[in-house]
């Protein structure tokens, strides 16, 4: 297994593709509901997106504890995480800085994850979930930090508890979990700050 | 030794930068907390810009325009300094025109010019605790942030109205951010406060040798402390700039010769020189252009 | 008329042209090599090495050289080299037990075993200048001990075996050392950590803090158990060989303080220790490290914290010189924008109370 995730390359330049990535991901979290897109071409390992597996490289490494959906755990990503970022994989969400799951594996409640301490907010756990599509799906209203107004997402295959955890997730402030949404080698963020509301059909 | 080879682009090493990269992710999760992170030594001194360099060393790319100023000025020494520094580890176009830049990284003044959506603007800051001088102890100050326990804070303020007759905080003047973490705006002076508030452009902050960074998303409510008998004011400047001829900026005052002389001028010197350039005159231009007739 | 300042760049080329001047001096004499510098001025390089944490007695020597003996500025250049130097692993801890003695002394024990060795020390010179090295005069090779590579028991085991001290802390065997240079401080801090800052503390500092318990501000009746000095291995362990491999030898100096003791009712009392390790030959900054390092585990013996060297958070936040100067020395940097906030502020506010002066005067 680890000799095959070897030789799925990580990023042809690793200097660039990482800053460029990283920016992307500024811009997300920063910029929350815009749809971002990782500029640098990447072959995932099977079951991630190509814009998880950028993050990944990103930003994990020895110094971060990676949990992985059940999917992403019996694949081939342990062994391409480790051998391109050198980052281990825990089991235990709770000490976990990342989190990626793939789109089939169910989402666990929030609250399974480090939420940081009132003291230490910044220690909690950024969790990096590829869906169905960002687009297309039953519309979302954002406002919060980052935002001039308002603005709208309509991501497709979020869990049906999603509006109520993340409300309790908000209701945390200024602990809670941070959120990036993935397909294909898009990306919205969703920081612990946003506020999102359905909208009405 | 072939030193310059030997560096990484940018200066830090890629797990530096990842270390950086985390923590202004962060930040931005949550406006004004004060993120601690694993500050390098660089190679220039502490104080002198660390912070905001290693933030604008984990942020730069190949494809970034970057500008420098330090007083608001592009050509302070310490401002040139910084900037030769980025071209010669990252090879990176610089400018000084505000305009054309999409990273700034500053040192005691925001631009005078409205910043946009595709600028991130870097500061450079000495003690990122803004509770610091009423409580020395980090051990303390974390509790009181921790707690949202800002009382002090405005007992400070206030022990300025009673002594002053008004808020004797010029500069550094405290913020609250998306009404949560009360906040350093680093020494900037409070002119500047209000072109925090709702800015189009992302704001990080770095501080090198307290090990800190922090952050303003774009669009997000940054409240200078007040009362509500004693209203938050910024600096008024009786005259223009006398070479631009510029009201509502931040002047510097220029003492001409001994016998009390002085002009006033922008601090920001790009937005001086755009508007010469753009024919704008001065008072002091005025009258030289009036003799050269 | 006012021109406004330019040419930062041509200024800044032109101070360092004129600091390559000042460094080189005249040029009837020859330039100074980094081997006399590493040679003859030795201590100068220990304390780089020391305190910019990083063992490279050349480079140092480069260090001294370029900073014109500036030692602060030598141990910033040697930190900002090392900050950018890949990391392949941590060595095994140095075993100070193992060390060959230059030089080893003990107040505690008239006599001991293995003895006490003096070696290389400025102890009992008579502090006469010396008109002989004025010139080359030639210096006769030294005496040395028949049975100097032979290892020496440390003092502390010799109370140890009584349990007359207590034990050499709690860590567990897997615990890693931290590093103050790779993640973010925090307050309280664990003792590996501590150490770790006091060894790269400024040495004045150090012995300023550490005198201040000698005279009271927070007394902890020290004694000299053991200074050593010499030379230890550095191993690496190497996963894929599974067994050490030896990375050369570094010169250490190592203090341990015996300190009052401490009992309870549950405990026997038992003395305690404060410790001291630094890189090459610097017995002063061991011996304050030891001072302090035995100051700041004063909460851990349910002691009041009473005096600044048994205040953490003030000392490790102070100690570190590179810091410390940086920040002095920024007050340099133009600071005209926040200036003229201020004198804005005190103009009108003078001019308030002038005026107030003058309604009274009318008033009168």
């Amino acid at each position: 297994m680890v000799a095959t995730a070897t030789l799925i390359p990580g990023f042809a330049d690793p200097v660039f593709d990482a800053q460029s990535s990283f920016r992307a991901a500024m811009d997300a979290l920063s910029r929350p509901g815009t749809i971002q897109q990782i500029g640098c071409p990447l072959t995932p390992p099977k079951g991630l997106s190509a814009a998880s597996a950028a993050l990944m490289l990103t930003l994990c490494d020895y110094d971060t504890p990676v949990y992985l959906s059940a999917a992403l755990a019996q694949g081939a990503v342990p062994g391409w995480l480790g051998f391109h970022a050198g980052a281990k994989v825990t089991s235990d969400k709770s000490n976990s800085a990342f989190a990626f799951f793939d789109k089939s594996s169910p989402l666990p409640a929030f609250s399974q994850f480090s939420q940081g301490t009132q003291d230490y907010p910044d220690r909690s756990t950024t969790i990096v979930l590829e869906v169905a599509s960002l687009e297309g799906g039953a519309r979302l209203s954002l406002s919060g930090p980052g935002i001039k107004g308002a603005n709208e997402i309509s991501p497709v295959g979020l869990p049906a508890t999603f509006l109520d955890q993340w409300r309790a997730n908000r209701a945390l402030f200024p602990r809670g979990i941070d959120l990036i949404l993935t397909c294909g080698n898009r990306l919205i963020g969703l920081p612990r700050t946003v506020n999102i509301k359905a909208l009405e059909v | 030794m072939t030193a310059l080879a030997d560096y990484n682009f940018a200066y830090l090493d890629e797990q530096t930068k990842r270390m950086i990269r985390r923590a202004i992710l962060k930040a931005i999760a949550i406006p004004g907390y004060q993120v601690p992170f694993a500050s390098r030594e660089m190679p220039m001194p502490y104080g002198w810009g660390t912070g905001g360099v290693q933030v604008t060393a984990a942020i730069l790319g190949p494809h970034d325009v970057l500008k420098v100023i330090d007083q608001g000025a592009d050509d302070t020494t310490n401002a040139v300094s910084i900037r030769a520094f980025f071209q010669k580890v990252a090879d990176v176009a610089v400018t000084t025109k505000t305009s054309e830049a999409t990273i700034i990284q500053t040192r005691h003044r925001i631009p005078e010019e409205t910043l946009g959506e595709n600028q991130v603007l870097v500061y450079q800051v000495p003690i990122p605790e803004p509770l610091r001088f009423l409580e020395p102890r980090e051990t303390e100050t974390r509790q009181m942030h921790a707690l949202e326990e800002y009382g002090l804070m405005h007992v400070k303020l206030y022990e300025d109205i009673a002594r002053h007759g008004r808020i004797a905080t010029t500069y550094a003047y405290p913020v609250k951010v998306a009404g949560r973490y009360v906040m350093d705006p680093s020494p900037t002076p409070k002119f500047d406060n209000p072109k925090m508030n709702q800015s189009a452009a992302l704001q990080l902050f770095g501080a090198g040798r307290e090990k800190r960074i922090y952050a303003v998303p774009p669009y997000t409510d940054v409240v200078s402390l007040d009362f509500e008998d004693h209203p938050f004011e910024v600096q008024t400047f009786e005259k223009p700039c006398a070479l631009c001829g510029a009201r509502h900026v931040y002047l510097d005052e220029v003492v001409l010769d001994d016998k009390g002389g002085r002009m006033f001028v922008c601090s920001d010197t790009d937005y001086c020189e755009t508007r010469r350039e753009e024919g704008q005159r001065g008072e002091m231009l005025a009258d030289m252009k009036e003799a050269a007739e | 008329m006012y021109v406004a300042v330019k040419g930062g760049e041509t200024a800044i080329a032109n101070a360092h042209q004129l600091l390559a001047d000042r460094r080189r001096g005249n040029r009837d004499l020859p330039a100074i090599t980094i081997e006399q510098i590493a040679e003859q001025l030795a201590l100068s390089v220990d304390r780089v090495m020391a305190e910019a944490s990083l063992y490279d007695r050349s480079l140092a020597a480069l260090a001294v050289k370029q900073s014109r003996g500036d030692l602060i500025e030598a141990i910033f250049l040697l930190r900002a080299y090392r900050t950018t130097l890949p990391r392949f692993g941590t060595s095994e801890p140095i075993n100070t037990a193992r060390m060959q003695i230059e030089r080893r002394v003990s107040a505690t024990y008239k006599d001991l075993p293995g003895g006490q060795l003096l070696g290389p020390t400025f102890d009992y010179t008579h502090r006469l200048l010396d008109p002989d090295l004025l010139h080359d005069t030639p210096v006769e090779a030294p005496v040395g001990r028949s049975d100097a590579d032979e290892p020496v028991m440390r003092v502390s085991e010799i109370l140890a075996g009584e349990g007359l001290i207590e034990a050499d802390g709690e860590l567990p065997s897997e615990h890693i050392a931290g590093d103050l240079t790779r993640e973010p401080m925090e307050f309280p801090m664990p003792r590996d950590l501590r150490l770790q800052a006091l060894a790269r503390g400024d040495e004045g500092f150090l012995l300023a803090l550490g005198y201040s318990t000698q005279r009271g501000y927070g007394r902890t009746h020290p004694f000299v158990g053991e200074i050593r000095i010499g030379l230890v291995e550095v191993e690496l362990d190497v996963p894929e060989l599974g067994f050490a491999v030896s990375l050369g030898e570094i010169r250490v100096t190592e203090c341990q303080m015996v300190n009052q003791f401490k009992g309870s009712a549950k405990a026997p009392p038992q003395f305690t220790r404060g410790y001291g390790l630094v890189f090459g030959q610097s017995e002063r900054k061991a011996m304050s490290m030891s001072l302090v390092d035995r100051a700041l585990r004063t909460q851990e013996f349910g002691e009041d914290v009473v005096a600044p060297a048994q205040d953490e958070e003030f000392v490790i936040s102070h100690c570190d010189n590179v810091q410390a100067t940086g920040f002095v020395e920024h007050l340099k940097l133009p600071h005209y924008v926040d200036f003229q906030a201020e004198l804005d502020l005190v103009r009108r506010m003078r001019a308030k109370h002038a005026q107030s002066q003058h309604h009274q005067e009318a008033a009168e």
